[in-house]
């Protein structure tokens, strides 16, 4: 599939802010045979004093920006073309758990993609016993982990509801679980949380949705904004998958990514710290457009 | 050979009798047999000298110094502060120097071990590869900062600074207790308890042959000016703050070793250049030495809830243009795991046996030692595998099971093989014993000694001395200070007279760093002068007021009625109400003075604190109406004390004009304000000599116009003449002056618009007449002084 994608980040003050520092994250991976970035261009206004990208620890893209005088508002606009490759047929050839943690015990691999970062806590997810509980509930505990994912995912989207409303960006996963409802952060949150109590290595996908439905399709929820997802290691012969569960699917070619993190704290499109007083107000819009 | 046989001197057998009573375990100062080791015999035989009140008396004399140096032990409950005596034990703890190189040896290799590893964490990673490492330790390890990987410090080294805790065991050997890696303090503190020490045996000390530690100091001040490589940039130390309970060593250290003092709002990141900002702009830093740890010194690329970084620092770091003290992400090398590993690294990097070993320790992520720790965790410490507290001083998640009941028992056997990845278990050791003073005698208390390493050229340098952290009971796993220990300092016995050096007598002779203000220092200094004048004022305004009230007026007596409405902030008729507008400003110099330790002295803080402290007696006490008035002259007294003490002793340097700005700005717009309220033709009787009262003009008056004071008179004394320290005008041309020495301000350019201010603001004042001014043109004064003062805060303060 190929797709033109525009995204606009708008971010308003209410008082003007000197000296500010963002780091960016908007930009689809290029995964070698999963997805190409065939071009870009990454629109900072107002015109950042200084601009660089780099790579970071997981390998996203990151563009750093810094501002130096004073302004009341700024927009990050991205717009790229994007190809993805039609990923093979799902084929269960994962591990079972228990054959999974003596993979982890015996890993030497500290790479970006080694599933070792992926494990426990990390900086916004602790161990929770509410969500274990959903967890072991969920699953086969016999069942290969590749099906223990798919079972939690969609016991997950069984019970939660999709809602807008109920959570911001910094809510808790507990208090989304609890509700039952929130985002596809929240979703993906408590998937990672759950699958991790699983003893299955699990992080946090950012990335674009196709907006539109091919013909005859159904309109993915979270399409609007960037959307989030999960990936899980299913040992060195599956490798990572990755699971929808805000639409209880596999990750197919309507879902682009942007970054591969632990949790949303790796990979939330803009990171900043600016010198202002009082609030701020953001906005998001996306487009995601099938061009072929 | 044998050891020549020291027995106790008869005169000290009454202070040892008990203390060999006492002593179960190794002991610092007797040999198992009971005698005393040779090098404590010169300072017995001194210290059995002095009766027990000769010797209390002593002990006060080191606290003292530490008081009046400022040396408090703080502690920090829910983000209230209090303070209390430095816990100084004042009996050192000695040890020979051929023991002390043996320690030395086993910590300079641990040192360059520590320094292959950590190279190894971030670089190569042969050791997780290669499989001597278990994965899991650094990708679960909050201390493993992902985006320090492949990065290389622009020095080519990560650790520059270290500490370690040692303790020795019941078989006389030392072991390390503690790698102190992150950002290790206490080597300030060191310093303070060697010159109390040096206050409480002054003659003893002048003639022993005890190593002295600014030697080290001198030498790892030249090392950090070094590591500025070939930019010339500033050196500074970054430091939490003052509610950090490390912020009165951080100061010291600064002042000590002439760096820069810095927290990380003071710190931008330009072009991957991190700066000082300063009153004369960003200035360039090449070295930082960080009493911050590293996950909080970045908020945009390490832990974004951090408020104490800034932003882009490790920008800096990665593009070289920065090396900071230690490396970022160094801490990981405190993870508590790691010990268990130490002996097989230093066989597989370096090739050698450790010389010193460190406490034994298993990590239960592996079948074997989960095993063993669970069959002998009766005599185990069991903590966390990632936790960077030495396990002994850990409040937290530190459990001994000897402590713990059968039920419980089982359910640590159960967390040992459920949990084992997050554990570890380390051999409860038992330490060392040395003597204390406590009710008149001298105990023996358990021990462990903090050593202080230092890179140079010549390699690691080792503190000759340090401190001992000395628990406050017989329980050897409870010395963490917040639980009431004491500290001692270290005396290195030489057995030939040691060099005496200084810090004052550093060897390229001129200062070598800079004298650059930074902004947020100004700042304070700035407000601590308004504060204090504002203080002071207030001060004044309420001695007037209670004068009146004694000598017969009421509160609704017209002037009273108007002071309290027009100078009183429309203040209830209520002393403790007027009083607060004097007691709020106090405070917050107070506060403003607590955040630029290194540049206020620790006289005038010690003055300020004292101010504070006789207000609020002043509030207790109740004071009756007609006592009123002398209790504030008192007061005035004290303030005007503690701004002779500031201005006469605070060397000339840019924090002091901004602190004269301060006062200066403050006392002219308090002027107008009160002139434009009591020599106007509404104000009520009494007023003009009310305005003299308070501008302490009541005699200047009398010498130069007739005793009745019109508006005229009043004006030209207290707004025109530029000899009277309390007018206007003295005040105007004083900001002028100091503005004019301010960086950017001189005379060899055009006017900023600053100075161009002041300049105006001086020149337009000195050209009215007396008669002239009415509430409205004074009121505008006002004005023009504020705006002046923002200028000044836009121009160098921000």
């Amino acid at each position: 599939m190929l797709y033109d994608i525009r995204l606009t980040i708008a971010h308003k003050y209410d008082q003007p802010a000197d000296h500010s520092r963002h780091l960016i994250r908007v930009l689809p991976r290029s995964d070698g045979q999963a997805q190409r970035v065939t071009a870009h261009l990454i629109e900072i206004l107002p015109y950042p004093a200084e601009r660089y990208d780099v790579i970071d620890f997981f390998g996203n893209a990151v563009t750093s920006i810094n501002h130096t005088l004073p302004h009341d508002a700024m927009e990050i606009r991205l717009s790229c073309r994007v190809e993805v490759f039609a990923p093979p047929p799902f084929f269960d050839i994962s591990a079972g758990v228990g054959d999974l943690g003596r993979e982890l015990v015996a890993s030497t691999d500290l790479s970006a993609g080694s599933p070792m970062h992926f494990l426990g806590t990390s900086p916004l997810l602790r161990p929770n016993a509410e969500i274990t509980d959903f967890a072991f509930g969920a699953v086969n505990a016999q069942a290969s982990s590749a099906s223990q994912v798919i079972q939690l995912g969609q016991a997950l989207h069984a019970v939660m509801a999709f809602d807008p409303e109920a959570t911001t960006v910094e809510t808790d996963p507990l208090d989304a679980f609890r509700q039952r409802g929130g985002v596809c952060q929240d979703f993906t949150h408590i998937m990672i949380l759950g699958l991790r109590a699983l003893g299955i290595p699990a992080g946090y996908v950012s990335g674009y949705l196709r907006t539109l439905p091919p013909p005859g399709g159904v309109r993915l929820e979270g399409a609007d904004a960037m959307h989030a997802w999960v990936r899980a290691w299913c040992g060195a012969a599956q490798g990572w998958i990755e699971y929808d569960p805000t639409n209880a699917t596999l990750a197919s070619t309507d879902h682009i990514v942007v970054g591969y993190g632990r949790d949303y704290s790796d990979v939330s499109p803009v990171i900043g710290h600016l010198r202002a007083a009082g609030g701020q107000k953001n906005t998001q819009s996306v487009d995601v457009r099938a061009i072929g | 050979m044998q050891t020549p046989q020291y027995s106790a001197p008869n005169d000290t057998g009454h202070l040892l009798a008990n203390y060999r009573a006492q002593v179960t375990d190794r002991d610092e100062m007797l040999r198992p047999d009971g005698s005393l080791r040779p090098v404590w015999a010169d300072l017995l035989n001194h210290i059995s000298g002095f009766g027990a009140e000769e010797l209390q008396r002593r002990f006060a004399r080191g606290d003292q110094y530490l008081r009046n140096a400022g040396v408090l032990f703080r502690k920090y409950d829910d983000s209230v502060s209090s303070e209390r005596d430095w816990p100084l034990s004042h009996m050192p703890v000695l040890l020979d120097e051929t023991e002390w190189a043996t320690i030395s040896a086993g910590l300079i290799q641990r040192a360059d071990l520590l320094e292959d590893v950590v190279r190894d964490l971030y670089g190569a990673n042969t050791l997780v590869a290669s499989g001597q490492l278990p994965a899991t330790l650094l990708t679960q390890n909050p201390a493993w900062l992902r985006p320090m990987v492949g990065v290389t410090p622009a020095s080519g080294q990560f650790l520059n600074f270290l500490s370690f805790e040692i303790g020795r065991g019941p078989n006389g050997k030392w072991w390390v207790i503690g790698d102190m890696i992150e950002a290790p303090g206490g080597a300030g503190f060191a310093v303070e308890n060697r010159v109390a020490m040096r206050r409480v045996f002054p003659n003893f000390f002048a003639n022993a042959n005890i190593h002295r530690l600014a030697g080290f100091f001198q030498d790892f001040q030249q090392s950090l000016l070094d590591l500025r490589g070939t930019k010339d940039g500033e050196v500074a130390v970054l430091s939490p703050g003052p509610m950090n309970e490390g912020y009165f060593e951080h100061a010291y250290l600064a002042r000590y070793l002439g760096l820069l003092l810095v927290e990380g709002e003071d710190l931008i990141v330009q072009d991957g250049v991190a700066m000082v900002r300063t009153v004369a702009g960003p200035k360039p830093l090449s070295l930082l030495w960080r009493r911050l740890n590293s996950a909080l010194c970045d908020p945009l690329e390490l832990n974004a809830k951090s408020a104490l970084g800034t932003p882009g620092l490790l920008d800096a770091v990665r593009r070289q243009n920065l090396n900071v003290v230690n490396a970022l992400g160094s801490g990981v090398l405190e993870t508590r795991a790691l010990m268990a590993f130490m002996p097989k690294f230093s066989r597989a990097l370096r090739g050698e046996a450790l010389l010193m070993p460190n406490i034994a320790t298993w990590w239960c992520g592996q079948n074997k030692e989960q095993a063993h720790v669970i069959a002998n965790r009766a005599t185990m410490m069991i903590g966390s595998a990632y936790s960077t507290a030495p396990l002994m001083s850990d409040e937290g998640g530190v459990l001994l099971s000897t402590e713990f009941k059968d039920q419980k028992d089982a359910a640590i056997a159960d967390m040992l093989r459920n949990r084992g990845r997050d554990l570890v278990g380390q051999e409860a050791v038992t330490l060392s014993t040395a003597p204390v003073w406590e009710n008149g005698q001298l105990v023996p208390r358990p021990m462990c000694l903090r050593v202080f390493l230092g890179r140079t050229d010549a390699g690691w340098q080792v503190m000759p001395g340090g401190y001992a952290r000395v628990s406050a009971g017989n329980d050897a796993t409870a010395f963490a200070m917040q639980r009431g220990g004491q500290v001692a300092d270290v005396w290195i016995n030489s057995a030939a007279p040691v060099p005496l050096t200084s810090m004052l007598s550093n060897r390229s002779g001129a200062h070598p760093l800079s004298r650059v203000l930074p902004s947020r220092a100004a700042d304070n200094l700035f407000w601590m002068g308004r504060y204090i004048e504002r203080a002071e004022m207030n001060m004044r305004l309420y001695r007037a007021y209670f004068a009146r009230l004694r000598d017969g007026e009421t509160h609704d007596a017209p002037l009273l009625e108007h002071m309290r409405r027009t100078l009183l902030a429309e203040a209830a008729p209520v002393a403790n109400e007027m009083a607060a507008l004097f007691e709020a400003p106090l405070k917050d110099a107070l506060q403003a003075a607590g955040k630029v330790g290194d540049r206020f002295s620790p006289d005038g803080m010690m003055a300020l604190k004292d101010l504070n402290r006789l207000v609020q007696e002043h509030r207790a006490q109740n004071v009756p109406l007609d006592e009123e008035p002398m209790a504030m002259s008192q007061l005035l007294r004290h303030i005007t004390g503690f701004s002779g003490l500031v201005h006469e002793n605070m060397y000339r340097s840019l924090g002091w004009r901004f602190l004269s700005l301060g006062t200066s700005i403050e006392r002219a717009a308090n002027m107008c304000t009160l002139l434009s309220q009591l020599a106007g033709p509404e104000a009520p009787e009494g007023a003009l000599d009310l305005a003299l009262e308070i501008g302490d003009s009541v005699i200047s008056h009398r010498t130069r116009f007739s005793i009745i004071a019109s508006s005229a008179s009043v004006c030209d004394l207290l707004a025109l003449d530029g000899r009277n320290p309390r007018s206007i005008h003295y005040h105007l041309s004083r900001i002028r002056t100091h503005i004019h020495e301010l960086p950017g301000n001189s005379n060899e350019y055009a006017l900023t618009d600053l100075g161009r201010k002041a300049l105006q603001l001086e020149t337009d004042l000195s050209v009215q007449r007396a008669r002239d001014f009415d509430p409205a043109s004074l009121i505008a004064v006002r004005s023009e002084v504020w705006a002046l003062s923002d200028l000044l805060g836009s121009a160098h303060l921000v």
